[in-house]
């Protein structure tokens, strides 16, 4: 029954907005979908295939191997029917913008916000698009692939200027 | 180079309503200090006289970057950090990492590892109950909840100490089974614990059910209907106490759940009194499964036998060349997985936990999302709190059951 409904909701949502099947995703079974379409996708989903609960919502970063570089994970879940399925949505790098799921689930909301602090994929429409676990002067976007991983920067004579200009507060003069 | 990013008042504007900005309602600053905060959460409070108008949570204060870390690390090493995402439900972090690997590498536990790790989550999301309770009841001013539930909580650390050697981190699970066998102790201790906890819970609840201060202070508080809290992803107690019967166990049962009996407990009302009577049903329920489990605990091997990913027993060492070259591989370069992505989600004490884990194909993990319940269920907090005291926040906050470090990881 519970398998049925998802095999056929997987079917529907392939003719209707033409979407492939991902070969990644060992578990839930996921689909990859444009990124214009996706609220149109998801309001389908939740008022007519009864998928009314967004279990997960996050990104991977494939840079530098692929382009386009941004993969936007939506997980699904069904309360009436006890299935589970996914979204994945490919998003480039320079300006990843989606629209906002708000108006369909509330709950993204916050899973947007972090999306937006740590991988700075903006979100259109989005009521309250601040950074929400690193402070709100950070720079950069922490999880993306480029940002490192910790350490102090070494600054050498060819790059001393430019970190001296970015951290002046680590100068020596002014401690 | 990026200017530094100024904070202006336009753009911090939408958060409060119009009043506060006409000077009629107050903005209050609840935490990261505050001791009912249950860690260093931040509230700012619009305020009409004692009323909550708006409230808005602020989180990140612990926020360590765990995730990022893990990319760096490798499979098995990652599995530590795991651990200190939610410091009251080690083993269920560590079972939620575990199957999502051995679903990524279809890698095969044994039935007895299945029952351990059953019985330990089990014992894990009592003491998870035991510190809600406690904490929760002396947000409430019922200081001595406190000290009893610590009392109980004792016993549990101490079954987990003498199976891993620790009693918070123990990183006892491992893809394919469990660090080493249980202990000939284990199951007596076990036997022992829950022979006396159901006279405890009966103390418990003699305190606090029937007890009207705190049901002044619980019932027709912090309401959350249905159709919200599945709107807004909630899952776990504050779920089930909104009324739907929602629980991974038995919808999408794992590790060997579906042979075990047991009920879940529903709420009716969605308010602070109804996740209360939930919790404290589930402890019971909790220990319904660890007297099955341990009842029909099986004797056999306690990890997998697939020495691609799980060492050799060390008393081969000596006498098998293949066993010290896959010690070798595994302690130098650890395990590989092939290409490939996962969402496996279990049952935690709080609610629905779940890790998306990504593999390029390497020895460390691509990408870690932990969807975790706490960071969830904060996100609900100004919607069941709109309209109550600020003496009631603080009890909504406690039925909530968050952890900082669940929630920011």
């Amino acid at each position: 029954m519970a398998e049925e409904h998802l095999k056929l909701t997987l079917k529907a949502l392939k003719d209707r907005f033409g979407l492939q099947e991902s070969l990644l995703m060992k578990y839930p079974p996921a689909l990859e979908a444009e990124p214009e379409k996706i609220v149109e996708i998801c309001q389908v989903l939740r008022d007519e295939y009864e998928f009314d609960f967004l279990c997960e919502l996050t990104a991977v970063d494939y840079w530098p191997e692929a382009e386009p570089r941004f993969n936007v994970i939506y997980g699904f879940y069904s309360h009436a029917n006890n299935v589970r399925m996914m979204l994945r949505v490919s998003l480039n790098g320079d300006h990843p913008t989606l629209h906002t799921l708000e108006g369909v689930y509330r709950g993204a909301n916050w899973h947007e916000r972090e999306l937006w602090d740590m991988f700075g994929i903006n979100f259109e429409g989005h009521s309250d698009l601040r950074r929400i676990l690193m402070s709100q002067d950070w720079e950069g976007h922490p999880l993306r692939k480029d940002y490192p991983l910790g350490y102090e920067e070494p600054q050498f004579s060819f790059n001393y200027d430019e970190i001296d200009q970015r951290k002046h507060h680590a100068r020596y003069e002014e401690a | 180079m990026p200017e530094p990013l100024e904070v202006s008042y336009q753009e911090l504007k939408h958060l409060v309503s119009e009043r506060a900005l006409q000077g009629d309602t107050v903005l209050l600053n609840m935490g990261p200090q505050h001791p009912s905060t249950h860690g260093v959460l931040r509230l700012l409070l619009e305020l009409d006289g004692e009323v909550i108008i708006n409230c808005v949570p602020d989180i990140g204060f612990l926020h360590t970057g765990i995730e990022k870390n893990m990319e760096s690390k490798r499979w098995e090493m990652a599995e530590v950090m795991t651990d200190r995402t939610d410091y009251l439900n080690t083993t269920g972090n560590n079972l939620a990492y575990c199957l999502a690997l051995e679903r990524l590498i279809e890698l095969d536990v044994p039935p007895r590892a299945q029952a351990v790790r059953v019985i330990l989550v089990e014992l894990e999301r009592i003491s998870n109950h035991l510190v809600w309770l406690g904490t929760h009841a002396l947000d409430l001013a019922a200081m001595s909840m406190f000290l009893y539930c610590f009392r109980e909580r004792e016993s549990i650390l101490d079954i987990k100490e003498m199976c891993s050697g620790q009693r918070m981190m123990t990183t006892y699970f491992r893809p394919g089974g469990l660090w080493r066998d249980i202990p000939s102790e284990f199951e007596i201790a076990v036997r022992r614990f829950i022979r006396m906890f159901p006279s405890r819970i009966k103390q418990y609840d003699a305190l606090l059910e029937k007890n009207p201060l705190f049901m002044d202070r619980t019932q027709n508080i912090g309401k959350l209907s249905k159709e919200d809290a599945i709107n807004l992803s909630v899952t776990g107690p504050v779920l089930r106490g909104s009324g739907v019967a929602y629980d991974l166990r038995k919808a999408q049962p794992y590790s060997g759940y579906e042979q075990y009996d047991f009920d879940i407990p529903t709420g009716t009302h969605g308010d602070v009194y109804d996740r209360y009577l939930v919790r404290m049903e589930e402890m019971r329920q909790s220990l319904r499964i660890i007297q099955q489990a341990l009842d029909k605990l099986p004797y056999g091997p306690f990890r997998s036998n697939n020495r691609k990913y799980v060492p050799p027993p060390r008393a081969e060492l000596g006498t098998s060349m293949e066993a010290v070259i896959h010690h070798f591989k595994l302690w130098t370069e650890g395990f590989i997985i092939p290409k490939g992505a996962v969402y496996q989600p279990v049952e935690s004490p709080k609610g629905e936990l779940g890790y998306y884990v990504e593999s390029s194909g390497g020895n460390k993990p691509y990408r870690i999302h932990m969807r975790t319940p706490s960071f969830v269920h904060l996100q609900a907090l100004p919607f069941m709190c709109k309209g109550h005291l600020v003496a009631d926040l603080v009890g909504i906050i406690g039925s909530v059951d968050i952890v900082l470090g669940d929630c920011d990881r």
